[in-house]
């Protein structure tokens, strides 16, 4: 790891739920324009961690600073106005809408235009619309999805829904991308191509902390790992490092490891 | 196509007062046409951000108060011995001050009502037009109480250089309606096709995921729920100058419960629904009225909803388009869609 500046700094965060301690004391830095992984057994704290991050939860002790913002007290969607988004496991589309208006609905940040003006119609908020319009359509061919714009997004498979989360976050424009388990429910080959695409997100220049189960898949892909359990990080470093590490293999790997 | 029907269906209803000359049946349509107003707003809330205001006439009844008082000027004591007199101003102005402090009552209850949702907000709203339903009654002073404010002089505009026209025939109360609803419904439309209407649909649909892309909660459910005030409180006073009488009754928990109705049957969340569901149910009494007594005619409206709901469960408008579309693609299955033709769809 050469000198790369920080982009976010997780310091000594701590979460507890009641007597249930989710995460205790979690340091660990993400560097700009690096792919970071953020794995551990079910239950470790992941997506608890993720949600300190992206403000949906407050830690109990600790804070996070995104490009020398502390997060600490911001809501999540002036958070995500810091370019600073996310994806969710579950809930990653609006079901309703076709594919298309998704990624309008996506768009939100880059189409601030006055109600009024859009009320009436003015030539700023048409202009606005025509340039969502186009960069929704090369979103959608971004993540290859241009033959289901016209669908209900409820009505894709699960893995290509979890691509028009990734397109919906990448809508927001964002400067970090945290994204969560992002290839379960996909197949070989949809992994493959998602992990292509996680690295041309990241050629454009875009920070990626990754949540993942998929071991292979996070080893052909991150720069940098760090292994949750209990709440608690046992172990940080490259794959290799991570692969050959006796507490991760211990813990949570197993014998698989070296299959990766 | 679209632009062709909308400018036929303008058409049709400018001509109505030009063949119909039945005093009765225009009123039943101007009445109507004011309710329709009142459920177009309602739907804003509903259809578009799925919160349900059980309080909706609050709104329209502060309109109607407010223009009322601004046409007709009070004399009330204040604490410590003031008065507070006000003359009589013209009732363009009341209709003006009535969408905004309707609108401004509006951000109040969003404000605090949004912070609880679901259940709780439709209480708090319920609550809301019972208070204001409870001052209008009590405070005899400034609103007469149950002895109702009457003698409410017509609107008049102002035209310049002829002085002004004050509205006092049926037929031109028809147009004045005819001209406000078109507003409010040309505005919800640019509304809702909006960027901004986005951010409501994103809402609705998936509170969670809206958030994380940037939509803030708070300004959007307060920007609608003012908005959805403001044009109730229009309605209401359209109502206030066409009625020229109005008492505490205007705020009765029925009145919120036909717009519910008119936006449920017609389809929430589709633009036309409320006009569609508002006419069926503002002009059913006008059909039923030479069968049934009022009070059956009660038990015919629920039966009416029971059916539409029945067969058409989305609500008219929403569950027509649904199977003219399905008619339309199971025909053009193979013909692929271009990403313009969404993109260039027109507002309204």
């Amino acid at each position: 790891m050469t000198a790369r500046s920080i982009a976010m700094t997780i310091d000594q965060v701590a979460v507890r739920f009641g007597g249930l301690v989710a995460i205790s004391d979690m340091s660990f830095t993400v560097g700009d324009g690096e792919i970071v992984s953020l794995i551990g057994p079910n239950g470790a704290g992941k997506t608890t961690a993720f949600n300190v991050m992206t403000g949906f939860l407050t830690p109990s002790a600790g804070h996070v600073t995104y490009q020398g913002t502390t997060l600490t007290g911001l809501k999540p969607h002036e958070i995500a106005d810091l370019g600073l988004i996310r994806t969710f496991q579950r809930t990653s589309v609006f079901p309703n809408d076709t594919v298309y208006d998704n990624l309008l609905i996506g768009l939100h940040r880059q189409g601030r235009v006055r109600l009024l003006d859009a009320i009436l119609g003015l030539p700023g908020a048409r202009a606005s619309e025509r340039r969502l319009r186009q960069r929704a359509g090369e979103l959608l061919e971004w993540v290859g999805l241009e033959r289901r714009a016209h669908d209900a997004a409820g009505s894709l498979s699960y893995g290509e829904q979890r691509l028009v989360g990734v397109a919906l976050a990448l809508a927001a424009e964002p400067s970090m991308l945290l994204l969560d388990e992002p290839v379960s429910g996909m197949n070989a080959s949809e992994t493959h191509r998602f992990v292509e695409l996680i690295r041309s997100i990241r050629d454009r220049g875009i920070t990626i902390l990754l949540v993942e189960h998929d071991m292979p898949m996070v080893m052909t892909v991150s720069d940098r790992i760090v292994v949750l359990n209990y709440g608690r990080i046992i172990a940080e470093g490259t794959p290799d490092v991570i692969r050959n590490h006796p507490a991760v293999i211990e813990a949570y790997l197993g014998h698989g490891a070296g299959r990766a | 196509m679209r632009a062709i029907i909308t400018i036929l269906v303008i058409a049709a209803l400018a001509s109505v007062p030009l063949w119909l000359r039945d005093p009765y049946l225009l009123n039943a349509l101007i009445t109507t046409g004011i309710f329709v107003i009142g459920a177009m707003s309602l739907n804003l809330l509903l259809g578009f951000t799925g919160q349900l205001s059980l309080g909706h006439i609050a709104f329209f009844g502060i309109g109607a108060y407010v223009s009322a008082l601004t046409s007709l000027g009070f004399d009330i004591g204040l604490p410590g011995g003031l008065r507070l007199v006000h003359t009589p101003w013209p009732p363009i102005i009341g209709f003006v001050l009535a969408i905004l402090i309707a609108g401004l009552c509006g951000y109040f209850v969003g404000l605090l009502s949004f912070r609880v949702r679901g259940a709780y907000f439709v209480i708090v709203t319920i609550s809301f037009a019972e208070v204001v339903r409870l001052v209008a009654l009590n405070w005899v002073e400034l609103t007469q109480g149950p002895l109702a404010l009457t003698n409410i002089p017509s609107i008049a505009l102002p035209l310049p250089g002829f002085g002004e026209l004050t509205l006092r025939t049926k037929m031109q109360n028809y147009y004045l309606v005819l001209v406000v609803a078109l507003t409010a419904y040309f505005l919800i439309a640019r509304l809702v096709h909006s960027h901004f209407g986005r951010s409501m649909r994103g809402l609705m649909e998936n509170e969670t995921l809206a958030v994380s892309v940037g939509i803030d909660v708070t300004r959007t459910l307060t920007v609608a729920a003012v908005i959805s005030a403001a044009i109730a409180g229009a309605a209401g006073s359209l109502y206030a100058h066409y009625i020229r009488i109005i008492d505490p009754e205007v705020f009765a928990f029925i009145n919120t419960v036909t717009m519910v109705i008119m936006v449920i049957s017609g389809g929430k969340g589709s633009l036309a629904g409320p006009v569609v569901g508002g006419l069926i149910f503002g002009l059913l009494p006008v059909a039923l009225r030479p069968v049934m007594a009022p009070e059956a005619q009660w038990i015919a409206y629920g039966g009416v909803l029971i059916a539409i709901l029945f067969v058409l469960p989305r609500g008219i408008v929403p569950s027509l388009a649904q199977r003219l579309t399905r008619r339309r693609s199971a025909t053009t299955a193979l013909a692929p869609v271009a990403l313009t033709e969404t993109g260039a769809k027109e507002p309204a």
